[in-house]
């Protein structure tokens, strides 16, 4: 409570900024199922269909945003095996030498 | 004990804890009290009880709303009558009995008995959104949300004010429970300064009518220390003046909402003091 702190602007705006997002998003939540999940549980069962790949390599991360957000899965998909003869436990899967990148990307107002 | 009134049921809700809901109960109980109304404080905070310790009442403690449940006691009995104000009085939670006990039905008869006797039911709800805080608000016709000009609350009070449009009688018969924000700990010069949401932001935010602005105060501290309302105990004071005002509005009474200010010089501003 100086002179210096007459010049240093408030994070009044910032919190205000954060909630409004947040709260938009957690609105609209309320009143239906919850979307990322319905998403990340679909996406892994076509996924699933086609190839094998270990649950724990899946990394789903989501930024929600004012206008638009974003969901983005990766999956570790290991090379030259597919599902139909991959009998193998899921565990060794993991271990699969220089494991292919499989990415979905989704940008368009997804909230 | 039926005296034929019909009482106006209020919930004092926010989600989190800690932002005033049992101060707010106990000083919005003793102004209504004082203006004439016959009105009873019920404390849902089942196992964390406080609002008898604010009210100076924890020493008599008999019955508590849970035996009045299970039939263990009459209304009339476990019902605490305040020693200075005839018409307030104090329906305990129980300290010690299993949240569990608190049932769906149970509360509603004791509502319905209590609708008969009292003008207010002020029903002061736990922080959270477990079984306590929705059988609070369940047979609310008003809901008072304090809050504090704090994200984290302002976050809680929005979920709690989905769960009003949901979870209650009311809201299930297609009707609405009245809401009223009371704004509670607040600091005009953090927010003149841009540290603290200004009370526009909170109403924007929230988009609920404003019932009061309570300024962060010692007094409040104070009449919880002496187990006295801040309304009883400081009548006078800038929080007591702000709770008389919410309570004539809560009566449906327009009077202008005063936005507490500044209180500090430039002197003060400059060098870091603080007004007394």
């Amino acid at each position: 409570m100086n002179l210096l702190h007459l010049f240093r602007r408030g994070s009044a705006p910032v919190a205000r900024e954060r909630l409004q997002i947040l709260l938009a998003h957690e609105r609209e939540a309320r009143n239906e199922p919850d979307l990322l999940g319905v998403l990340r549980e679909e996406i892994l069962a076509v996924i699933s269909r086609h190839v094998a790949f270990d649950p724990d390599k899946v990394q789903i991360t989501m930024d929600r945003g004012k206008n638009v957000s974003t969901l983005a899965v990766d999956i570790e998909i290991p090379n030259r095996r597919r599902a139909a003869d991959t009998a193998a436990p899921v565990g060794r899967l993991a271990l699969e030498p220089r494991p292919a990148l499989a990415r979905s990307l989704w940008t368009n107002g997804l909230v | 004990m039926n005296e034929g009134k019909s009482a106006r049921v209020l919930v004092v809700t926010s989600g989190k804890g800690g932002v005033g809901k049992t101060t707010s109960t106990a000083a919005l109980g003793v102004a209504l009290a004082k203006d004439g109304d016959k009105v009873v404080v019920v404390d849902f905070d089942v196992g964390l009880r406080n609002l008898d310790l604010v009210l100076g009442a924890e020493r008599r403690v008999v019955f508590d709303l849970i035996n009045v449940i299970n039939g263990v006691a009459k209304l009339p009995q476990a019902l605490i009558r305040d020693k200075r104000l005839e018409n307030l009085y104090l329906l305990p939670a129980s300290q010690t009995r299993d949240k569990e006990a608190l049932t769906e039905d149970g509360v509603a008869k004791v509502i319905a008995e209590l609708r008969g006797k009292f003008d207010w039911i002020i029903c002061d709800s736990p922080a959270g959104i477990e079984r306590g805080a929705t059988l609070a608000m369940r047979h609310a016709d008003a809901a008072i949300i304090v809050t504090n000009p704090e994200v984290s609350s302002v976050r809680d009070s929005d979920r709690i004010i989905g769960l009003l449009d949901s979870k209650t009688e009311r809201a299930e018969r297609g009707e609405c429970v009245d809401k009223h924000l009371l704004i509670t700990r607040y600091h005009p010069w953090r927010a003149a300064r841009g540290e603290m949401l200004s009370i526009d932001d909170v109403l924007e935010i929230l988009s609920v009518p404003l019932l009061g602005i309570i300024p962060e105060s010692e007094e409040v501290l104070r009449a919880s220390n002496v187990g006295s309302p801040v309304t009883l105990n400081a009548a006078l004071s800038p929080p007591a003046r702000a709770y008389f005002e919410a309570a004539h509005r809560l009566k449906g009474e327009q009077i202008p909402m005063h936005i507490p200010s500044e209180s500090r010089s430039i002197f003060n501003k400059l060098f870091g003091r603080k007004a007394a």
